[in-house]
This record gives C-alpha cells, sequence and structure tokens, in this order.
C-alpha cells in the first residue's frame, strides 16, 4: 500500500466540518489555557502545561487555517521575541530575588518592593515565574512546528516552487 | 438524597457499559474504519453518560455546584471534539488509500 502525499499545509483545509469546530473551540482552548497557567500554584496545571495548551491551539490553527493565516497571527519574529521574552522574565525575577536580598527565585523577598507580607510576595512571585514560563512554552511550540512544517522555507512562493 | 445517588451510579454503569462495547469493537473489527466507528461513536456516548451521573454526584450529594459545571463543560467539548476528531482521522485515511474491508467471496 502506498501513502501518496495529498496534504498540502500552506493552504487552508477543505473540510467545513473541521474548521467548523476549529473555529468555536480555539477561543476556549486559549481561555481554558490561561486558566490553567493562573490556577498552577494550587492546583494541578502551571506554566508549563498551559503553555502547552496555548501552543497546541496555534497548530490546530495551522493545520485547519493554513500556515499563512497562522504565521499572519504568530510570525517567526513575534515568535523570537517571546521565546526570549518568557526566559526573560523567569530569570529577571530570580535575578530580582538576589537583588533583594534573597536567593535566586525565594520570592519572599520580593515583599520589599511589592508591599505585600510575605506569603503574598510568595504567590505572586510564582505567578509572575508561571507566566514567564508559558509565554516561553508556547512561543517555542509553536515555533518547532512552523519551522517542522514549512520546512524550513520562510516564505509561501518558495514553499510552493519546492513542492 | 439517595434518589440522586442511585441515578448517578446507574448513569455511570450505563457509561462503562457503552466503554466496554467501544474497546471490544475496537479489538475485534475487521478494519481501520469500522474500528473508528466503534471507538468513536461508543466512546463520545460513554463520556457523556459517564460525567453527566459524576455531576449529578457532585452537584447534589456533595454541593459542589462549581465542579458539577466544570464536569458539564468537559462533556460539552468532547462532544465536539472527539466526532471531529474521529471525522478527521478517517478522512485523512481514505484520502491516503486505505481500502476498506470486504467479504472475500464479494471480491
Amino acid at each position: 500500500m502506498t501513502i501518496k502525499r495529498t496534504v498540502n499545509m500552506t493552504k487552508q483545509s477543505d473540510d467545513v466540518i473541521v474548521k467548523t469546530l476549529s473555529r468555536l473551540l480555539i477561543p476556549f482552548m486559549q481561555i481554558y489555557a490561561l486558566y490553567v497557567i493562573a490556577h498552577g500554584h494550587y492546583s494541578p496545571g502551571g506554566g508549563f502545561q498551559g503553555g502547552v495548551i496555548l501552543g497546541a491551539s496555534l497548530i490546530l490553527l495551522a493545520i485547519t487555517y493554513g500556515l499563512d493565516n497562522a504565521l499572519r497571527m504568530m510570525s517567526e519574529r513575534l515568535n523570537t521575541i517571546l521565546c526570549s521574552l518568557g526566559v526573560f522574565i523567569y530569570a529577571g525575577i530570580g535575578l530580582l530575588c538576589i537583588m533583594l536580598g534573597g536567593n535566586y527565585l525565594d520570592y519572599g523577598a520580593l515583599d520589599k518592593i511589592l508591599h505585600v507580607d510575605i506569603a503574598h510576595a510568595r504567590s505572586l512571585g510564582i505567578l509572575g515565574i508561571e507566566t514567564g514560563v508559558g509565554i516561553a512554552v508556547m512561543a517555542v511550540m509553536a515555533s518547532i512546528f512552523l519551522d517542522i512544517s514549512t520546512g524550513g522555507l520562510p516564505s509561501t512562493k518558495e514553499r510552493d516552487q519546492s513542492d | 438524597m439517595e434518589v440522586i445517588k442511585i441515578l448517578s451510579i446507574v448513569l455511570i454503569l450505563i457509561g462503562c457499559f457503552f466503554f466496554t462495547t467501544g474497546t471490544i469493537g475496537l479489538i475485534r473489527f475487521p478494519d481501520f474504519y469500522a474500528r473508528m466507528h466503534a471507538t468513536g461513536k461508543g466512546d463520545t456516548l460513554a463520556v457523556l453518560i459517564c460525567l453527566i451521573g459524576l455531576a449529578l454526584y457532585h452537584t447534589f450529594h456533595h454541593g459542589a455546584v462549581l465542579d458539577g459545571i466544570k464536569l458539564v463543560f468537559i462533556a460539552v467539548f468532547m462532544f465536539m471534539a472527539n466526532p471531529t476528531a474521529t471525522h478527521a482521522i478517517s478522512r485523512a485515511a481514505f484520502r491516503c488509500g486505505v481500502k476498506p474491508w470486504t467479504r472475500e467471496e464479494n471480491k
């Protein structure tokens, strides 16, 4: 049995059912991802899991509505910026704790600039870390998928020629 | 309260029955499309019935209304996503040229 290549990722899918359902589901997936990130410190979930769900919503968009639409929402430039921004938030909060006199990622030291008690400062510090991790993971997931599916060819014209 | 308890147990047992039939179909059916048919339909209904039973139990027996609402949301999204995933997988298989199973004497 030979499997012939019938899928062209550049164009939109011609399947009405899948397109309608992904249009319905993608906003709810993204809201759910934000819920998972925000509730990371006292329920299952966290930055990595929420970031993966956000990245999966972008991958679903790229599969159903075509790579060009996905790249219009999440370009390579934006991907690179968000990757670095997520790591910067994580490492920045960690280093801020050292500057305020604690250990690396010792959120209790943040109470001096947040003007709350130590327990609240720890909670807010963890939320900041989760946000950074979520942004970085979402950007890396989307970036890996886009790199694989474009085959390293950035523009639509080059991809059509190589097909 | 006892009525709600019995009702939720009955619903969960019915859901488990449909899970079992779906799994038997997945193991015993001859080809890809028949297996997708069994698991796609059976598991969707089973998940819906099981989650409604659990939502009833949580809402009325434990008084955790928010957990019940979350379970109903999961049921609604499974009911939308599961048949669509089945449809997409079997359509991809058909386009890649997977032949449906037929009896030997009909060939």
